[in-house]
């Protein structure tokens, strides 16, 4: 059957436990996790989860389906219309040979800029659609980058 | 009241009105023991191993349809009773398994006796809590009962540390729980219902694929009334054994790999399943995309994760079993007659006539069958039956006149060896009323055989019927068939002296080898009213047939094996 990516986000109750619970699943029944993020949400005894994986269809039901099961969790959405966010930093190093204001316009271009320098490296941020991270960190490859970071993705429905 | 947390726990167990615990004291659990002591409510038995203290737990809820309560110590104590753990969750028995912990300050540093507890049993419970503080035990303890019997049941560990079991605090049980995640969905969507309901108004060949669900929602009354209503025949899956009652025409017996012919060519030949309380095992289904071919597929289920998971779904209807049979039945009643399905019928009671469930009895030699059958015989109705895994399960499976729920008890999902005999005494204590049986093999018996003591002291006069083919059975019939007969590790030739053994433990036992002795044996037994071994000596070379070879089609089962 044809693999897809989904997004999925997982509203838990914030306790003990909870994220080795959800984590555990994914290990336990052989699903995928390309990525992982999660923080409480303000004002409440909830976390908010968003986990990005790719299966069949099946496989996808079945992860909804297996991640409702867990006690603590209060709702499973399988986006589907969403507003999708990942964010990079990258540091470069910093000499005469490097020209600041192409990273800079590089990552404008992504949403992003450079948010810290010193006098041996900057770093630069983008917050963007993963595959548009994609792009730009593969754009500013040729600058030789040291360390890329990645976080993640965040979604939200549209509706 | 201010009380403290080892009280605590004898509170509530005495307050779910549990009355048999099953356990196994040590360091970090002793608080508890200590008010298990002084306590005069629910009675404690002291298995000999943490594993059979969960198996008997176990079998008692089982039998009873109550929470069975086990309680074990830290570490060794706690992976000792993985097994029986994992045993109760994959057959959704509801269980409730309380394990001492070393000290809250303790934990994360490698203590004398500390094992990370909710860690390892994370995937096989329903759920699992690590207390850290004392003020939430009483909330904690009323929700592991509430989980473990909800919805579908499962095991729920408890982990308490040791200074939690010594502190003070104050104790108000709670009457009811408030957990906003979980609500467990029991009655249907009847817009889903009254589709189901057309399809089988619709149906030519319908077949009821009654699983073990049937048996933990309660609802075999209202099974059997609705198979008799409509005169649509059922396949029992092994957990589901005596839902309908051996001696009911609709019945058209087990299926699955080692179901009968006939059961299992109604389910390739069926135009409508109605699954009720199954979960598509792969012990059932043989090739999946051979399996009910020709049929739509009605899933009634209340773990809306069964629906869909192995096989594509027509009617996915999430729900308990009971409610939702009796809705389907309201609404059917005045249109559908028992006579639609004769034709049907005659097909699948030929099958049984042509392919029955069969096998070459012997006067040299007891056939583990005919030991069966006649267990059946001399004791029918008042048995309870519990078994290990193997060939005997099978056997027993195949050939017992089961006449309702929870009068077979077994490891049907893990399959653990080991299980039978103290689940005997689990289902003993559950029901003193019933003669419990243990059928067993003599590989499978070894595995808690120091429960014998545990029956002894207890006077719990359970029977053990000791299939006795000197070989892992099972395993050797799959080296006779699919591994050119190399034997490897499955010759059990070197064994105890049984009857030694049992009576070393304070048992009676007996050795068999003919019919007479067989059955002075079993009455025997069950006039000494003593724990017993009765070691039948039989045909080493029998096989469990028919067989779907795992991963072949249901309908291409071998019904005999020939020599090559």
């Amino acid at each position: 059957m044809q693999k897809v990516r989904r997004v999925i986000s997982v509203v838990v109750q914030n306790e003990a436990q909870v994220l080795a619970r959800v984590s555990g699943l994914f290990a336990g029944r052989g699903y995928n996790i390309d990525s992982l993020t999660v923080a409480s949400i303000p004002n409440s005894d909830m976390s908010h989860i968003t986990i990005v994986t790719r299966g069949s269809q099946r496989v996808i039901e079945q992860i909804t389906k297996q991640l409702h099961k867990i006690i603590p969790v209060y709702k499973v959405v399988e986006h589907s219309s969403m507003v999708e966010k990942e964010m990079v930093l990258i540091k470069f190093p910093l000499n005469e040979n490097v020209n600041i204001a192409n990273i800079q316009a590089l990552f404008e271009a992504y949403n992003g800029s450079i948010v810290n320098a010193s006098d041996k490296m900057i770093i630069a941020m983008a917050a963007d659609e993963s595959k548009r991270i994609d792009h730009c960190v593969e754009a500013a490859s040729i600058y030789k980058p040291i360390e890329v970071v990645r976080s993640g993705v965040v979604a939200m429905e549209r509706q | 009241m201010k009380i403290s947390g080892a009280q605590m726990v004898c509170e509530a167990i005495n307050l779910e009105s549990v009355d048999f615990v099953f356990g196994y004291p040590g360091g970090a659990i002793m608080n508890v023991y200590d008010e298990i002591y002084k306590q005069d409510g629910f009675k404690h038995i002291l298995t000999r191993h943490e594993q059979a203290a969960v198996h008997a737990a176990d079998a008692y809820a089982r039998v009873s349809g109550k929470v069975g309560v086990a309680m074990v110590t830290s570490g060794p104590g706690f992976t000792n009773a993985v097994t029986g753990i994992a045993t109760a969750y994959t057959d959704s028995t509801p269980l409730v398994v309380i394990s001492g912990q070393v000290p809250l300050a303790l934990i994360g540093t490698d203590g004398f006796q500390e094992v990370d507890a909710v860690g390892i049993s994370r995937s096989c419970t329903k759920h699992n809590y690590l207390v850290n503080d004392i003020n939430e035990l009483p909330r904690i303890l009323k929700e592991a009962f509430y989980i473990a019997k909800s919805g579908r049941p499962g095991p729920v560990l408890v982990d308490i540390p040791k200074d939690i079991t010594s502190e003070i605090a104050e104790f108000k049980y709670p009457d009811s729980v408030n957990i906003p995640t979980y609500k467990p969905s029991y009655n249907g969507n009847n817009r889903q219902i009254k589709k189901a309901v057309d399809a089988i108004l619709e149906a030519k060949k319908p077949l009821l694929y009654i699983g073990g669900g049937t048996v933990l929602s309660n609802a075999y009354q209202d099974v059997r009334e609705f198979a008799t209503l409509t005169g649509i025949p059922a396949v029992e899956t092994l957990m589901a054994r005596g839902v309908m009652g051996d001696s009911n025409e609709l019945l058209i017996g087990m299926l699955g790999m080692h179901g009968s012919y006939a059961a299992n060519m109604a389910m390739s030949e069926a135009d409508l399943i109605i699954s009720l309380g199954a979960r598509f095992d792969d012990r059932v289904t043989g090739k999946l995309s051979e399996f009910a071919k020709y049929a739509d597929i009605i899933h009634i289920d209340i773990d809306p994760a069964n629906i869909g998971k192995i096989v594509d779904v027509d009617y996915p209807i999430v729900g308990d079993v009971r409610t939702v049979v009796e809705k389907i039945t309201d609404s059917i009643k005045d249109k559908i007659k028992p006579q639609r399905y004769e034709v049907w019928r005659d097909i699948l009671k030929r099958y049984n006539e042509v392919h029955p469930l069969t096998f070459e009895d012997s006067n040299d030699v007891i056939k583990p069958q005919w030991a069966i059958k006649r267990v059946g015989e001399l004791i029918g109705e008042k048995a309870t039956i519990t078994s290990d895994v193997g060939q005997h399960q099978m056997w027993a499976a195949q050939f017992y006149p089961f006449d309702r729920p929870r009068q077979w008890i077994n490891s049907g999902g893990l399959g653990t060896m080991g299980f039978g005999l103290p689940a005997a005494i689990g289902a003993k204590v559950a029901d003193s009323e019933k003669i419990v049986v243990n059928v067993t093999g003599d590989g499978s018996i070894l595995m808690n055989v120091q429960e014998l003591v545990t029956a002894s002291e207890y006077k719990i006069p359970v029977i053990n019927v000791i299939l006795n083919n000197h070989f892992l059975g099972m395993v050797r019939q799959w080296q006779t068939f699919f591994y050119d007969k190399r034997y490897s590790e499955t010759d059990l030739s070197y064994q105890p002296n049984w009857k030694k053994l049992a009576e070393a433990c304070g048992g009676i036992g007996y050795d068999v080898t003919t019919k007479e002795e067989f059955d002075a044996a079993i009455k025997d037994s069950i006039e000494k009213n003593q724990v017993s071994f009765v070691n039948v000596a039989v045909d080493r070379f029998e096989n469990v047939l028919p067989m779907v070879p795992a991963g072949g089609a249901l309908y291409n089962m071998m019904l005999e094996y020939k020599e090559r």
